[in-house]
């Protein structure tokens, strides 16, 4: 299936909760958020929040800023 | 004199600089000026993971969380639906309740859009952040954040990354008796000069990040900021002499030698 991830799209090859993604990405959990569809989910549903076809998914951290 | 202590929301913050992570040539030259500008809070910026170019490090395993107050900011945002949106994802990291609110109103000149971060500040003051909001130098403005819960006021004193320096220390010194809430200047310093005089009219801190980073030598910048602002607040405690149009010579008028 596909998803949008950071307005990249994603073929995956099976179905994925949102720690499968971080995995597959290789990204810490630690110190992101993450947006599904326009709405966080909140990081203790990370294992659970199983991902569908055509989901829009954010992957936020902190950068340099002012 | 008596203790000095600076408090945001009853949460001590060490210094009254507080400084930004931006512009910055590098990660270990951020941490490092950071280090020199003796800063306790910092701000960060909230954006997207780069999940094509896995090499990139992350900002924070250069400045620690448990030894930074870390200040995530609601940047690029031009509508209150944008910057609370940012707000929530800043705070869904886990690292920090703190938001330095900023809602643009202008491209050119980064004006805060006064209706908007009042609209934002009411909602994420609700949601339970510590609002820190970016604003204009207008005492009503101000009163009006602080009424709505804002922990701070954070007048600007020329536009970001302009250099000019406060521009009105009138409107500052006005908005320093108009509001209880700590005072931060924030925006548009260019030299220590500028955070001294920011920190001699009253305002309880400084923020600032070209200043710093854009300065030939950041690192040396950061030292000297931080002097300047220590400077500025002990001025400020120390009561300055007034004004005067005519001299008032220094040295006795007795035993003048004839």
């Amino acid at each position: 299936m596909v998803i949008l991830v950071n307005g990249e799209e994603k073929e995956l090859d099976k179905p994925l909760n949102i720690r499968g993604l971080l995995q597959l990405l290789n990204l810490q959990e630690e110190r992101i958020a993450v947006e599904v569809n326009l709405e966080i989910v909140d990081r203790q549903l990370f294992p659970s929040f199983e991902l569908k076809e055509g989901d829009k998914v954010e992957v936020i951290s902190f950068v340099g800023g002012g | 004199m008596k203790e000095d202590t600076f408090y945001i929301a009853e949460r001590e913050i060490k210094s009254r600089l507080i400084v930004g992570t931006g512009k910055y040539k590098d990660f270990p030259q951020t941490a490092k000026a950071i280090e020199r500008s003796g800063a306790h809070m910092v701000t960060v910026a909230v954006r997207r993971v780069n999940i094509t170019d896995r090499s990139k490090e992350n900002l924070l395993d250069f400045l620690d969380p448990k030894t930074y107050i870390i200040l995530p900011n609601t940047a690029g945002c031009y509508t209150a639906k944008e910057a609370i949106r940012t707000a929530q994802l800043a705070r869904a990291a886990g690292v920090s309740d703190f938001v330095k609110l900023e809602v643009i109103g202008d491209q050119k000149t980064l004006f805060p859009d006064n209706e908007a971060t009042l609209e934002a500040a009411r909602v994420l003051v609700q949601e339970g952040f510590i609002v820190m909001p970016y604003a204009n130098d207008d005492p009503v403005m101000a009163k009006k954040l602080e009424d709505v819960g804002c922990a701070a006021v954070m007048p600007l004193a020329a536009p970001i990354g302009s250099g000019l320096g406060v521009c009105n220390p009138y409107n500052i010194r006005i908005i320093k008796e108009t509001v209880r809430v700590p005072v931060i200047v924030d925006a548009g310093v260019g030299v220590p000069s500028d955070a001294a005089i920011a920190m001699e009219i009253g305002s309880d801190a400084v923020l600032m990040n070209t200043g710093i980073a854009g300065a030939g030598d950041p690192l040396a910048m950061a030292e000297a900021m931080k002097w300047a602002v220590i400077a500025g607040r002990l001025a400020f405690r120390a009561g300055r002499i007034p004004k005067k149009l005519y001299a008032t010579a220094s040295s006795p008028v007795e035993g003048m030698i004839e």
